[in-house]
């Protein structure tokens, strides 16, 4: 077995038995970049003499004693290049920082690197995580490893794609509208949307401020309750990321579904949903009904006006974000935006334009207050959802690069999670046409423990 | 039938100068058209009654975050500097902004 294709549980065992080394999974790792990344395109910076130079470092640690504190001890990982690195040039997928290179680290990319993780390098995405397929990079769209004829699923593309394609054993991604769930289900692995605040936003390159949640992907459900610890807790850099205790996700993973309630919200599986991702979800609905959890159709009636509220306040946000980009203190100046950005400042700028400020902004603000209390009130009846990522199977390269309503639809089922500042997690489903497919777990505001237990029971049964 | 939503020429150019985007005559007509699609699309927003119904801008309701005023460590200004493209005198150096004519 090449150790590339470890689970981050696997190589943590292996290390601590002295079966391989930090080293021996690196070189592994950086192999399989050689070889894949350009067909792949995932990688936008690989930084093989640092992370050589880590799993080095790492094995000298391992060697002494494995810490039980350094979760991540000797683990490779890859970073979404969205995220500051200090002294790693970052470009959030924009030839507008094309030669970026910051001076410090976001905040968890100081927490993982002090759990002991070895960043491998810097994944691909669309530009300014403008995107729901990948297609928007300013470096090339990344390919889907499954079929290459398709894209990924965005804007975490690059990420989720090397954790599919076994380039790394787990990434970052950061989430405003689906751009974790959305690449996880597309590419055939897990993937986390914590509730808003839960992981520290310093050092993310900001998309939509109310929106932008940071979060992570793995092969399996553990990796991600792995990762989360490390991530998670409050930061005197981020005033949005709540004092609150961070419970021990990795070890409280089992929990028996019986008693569970999960609720299947009607307006999730209406018209626009592909009949056989519909077929799928139900199927995953009936297994976890075998596992002793309770099913029961319930309703979010506002539902219908989650996209038109998000595709006002996001961009709205987005072009006060990204106004700060004049290219004097560094970056390239406007012209350098591509055409998604543009597009976002414009509207963004329309929305919040003297007249139009309340018949559009504050309208859409006020949707969603009453998408929130749909949920709110959902959730006093049921401990979970379960509904479709997104309404189509992965589409082609190309399919909807002309249309961007058509590609803003792909979000329908994800933006409301961001709306409402509440997780979620993307699980894979296995296949359908030979394309993979995920489904979705939302559940209340700092709930990620039991979305993790639940997607856990349902891995082990497969 | 619904009016459908149509920017002007002249809103898009308006737009593209609050936004200090130099757009090309083909961004202007192409956006001219996707920015009325997406406008379009969210008048449905229209159906919702919200009269009585608080906006929502931030989600987990936390109020007056603060922490103590005390000085900690912060960048150089070798660092600061280290991304501008010019530097004067341990400054960034930059293209006249103002006109005097």
């Amino acid at each position: 077995m090449q150790l590339n294709q470890l689970t981050i549980s696997q190589a943590k065992e292996g290390l601590k038995a002295k079966k391989f080394s930090a080293l021996e999974i690196t070189q592994d790792c950086l192999g399989k970049i050689k070889s894949d990344n350009p067909k792949i395109n995932a990688f936008l910076t690989v930084c093989v003499k640092e992370a050589l130079l880590q799993a080095k470092k790492a094995d000298k640690q391992i060697s002494k004693n494995i810490d039980d504190k350094q979760a991540l001890l000797g683990i490779p990982i890859a970073i979404k290049d969205i995220f500051c690195t200090q002294g790693i040039k970052t470009t959030a997928g924009s030839k507008v920082l094309a030669d970026y290179v910051p001076v410090y680290d976001a905040t968890t990319v100081k927490r993982l690197k002090e759990a002991g993780a070895i960043i491998l390098g810097k994944t691909n995405l669309d530009a300014w995580a403008h995107g729901s397929s990948g297609e928007n990079s300013d470096f090339g769209p990344t390919k889907n490893p499954v079929n290459q004829d398709y894209v990924p699923g965005g804007s975490s593309s690059g990420s989720a794609a090397c954790v599919a394609s076994q380039m790394a054993l787990a990434a970052t991604g950061s989430d405003t509208g689906g751009s974790i769930r959305l690449p996880a289900s597309f590419c055939g692995v897990v993937g986390l949307k914590p509730t808003y605040g839960r992981v520290s936003r310093y050092g993310v390159i900001s998309m939509a401020s109310s929106f932008d949640t940071i979060g992570c992907f793995g092969k399996e459900v553990k990796d991600t309750a792995i990762l989360l610890k490390v991530m998670a807790g409050s930061d005197g850099f981020d005033a949005t990321a709540p004092d609150l205790p961070v419970p021990d996700y990795p070890k409280n993973l089992e929990k028996s579904l019986k008693g569970l309630k999960i609720g299947l919200p009607q307006e999730y599986f209406s018209q626009g949903l592909d009949s056989k991702v519909k077929e799928r979800i139900n199927q995953i609905a009936k297994s976890f009904e075998k596992q002793g959890a309770q099913v029961i159709e319930v309703s979010l009636p506002h539902t219908k006006y989650a996209l038109a509220a998000y595709y006002i306040i996001q961009p709205s946000e987005v072009s006060s974000n990204l106004a700060r980009y004049d290219g004097l203190r560094f970056g390239a100046d406007r012209s350098f935006f591509g055409p998604e950005a543009k597009r976002r400042i414009m509207l963004g700028t329309y929305t919040l334009s003297s007249g139009y400020y309340d018949a559009y902004y504050l309208k859409a603000m006020k949707v969603r207050t009453l998408i929130k209390k749909d949920f709110d009130e959902v959730f006093q009846k049921v401990d979970l959802l379960l509904t479709p990522v997104s309404p189509t199977l992965p589409f082609k390269i190309g399919e909807k690069t002309q249309d961007p309503l058509q590609m803003y639809l792909s979000d329908i089922y994800t933006v409301t999670a961001n709306l409402a500042g509440i997780p979620g997690l993307s699980v894979p489903a296995g296949l359908v046409d030979g394309l993979t497919v995920g489904f979705q777990l939302l559940g209340p505001q700092f709930a990620e423990e039991k979305l993790l237990q639940v997607a856990y029971q349902y891995e082990k049964n497969q | 039938m619904k009016n459908k939503i149509k920017l002007t020429t002249e809103e898009v150019k308006h737009v593209a100068k609050l936004a200090n985007l130099d757009l090309t005559d083909q961004e202007v007509n192409q956006f001219q058209e996707q920015l009325s699609e997406v406008l379009d699309y969210v008048e449905i927003l229209k159906e919702v009654s919200t009269d009585k119904v608080e906006p929502t801008s931030q989600v987990t309701s936390l109020e007056n975050v603060l922490r103590e005023d005390e000085p900690g460590d912060s960048l150089s200004q070798k660092d600061v500097l280290s991304g501008a493209k010019k530097t004067h005198e341990g400054r960034f150096q930059i293209k006249r902004i103002l006109n005097n004519d």
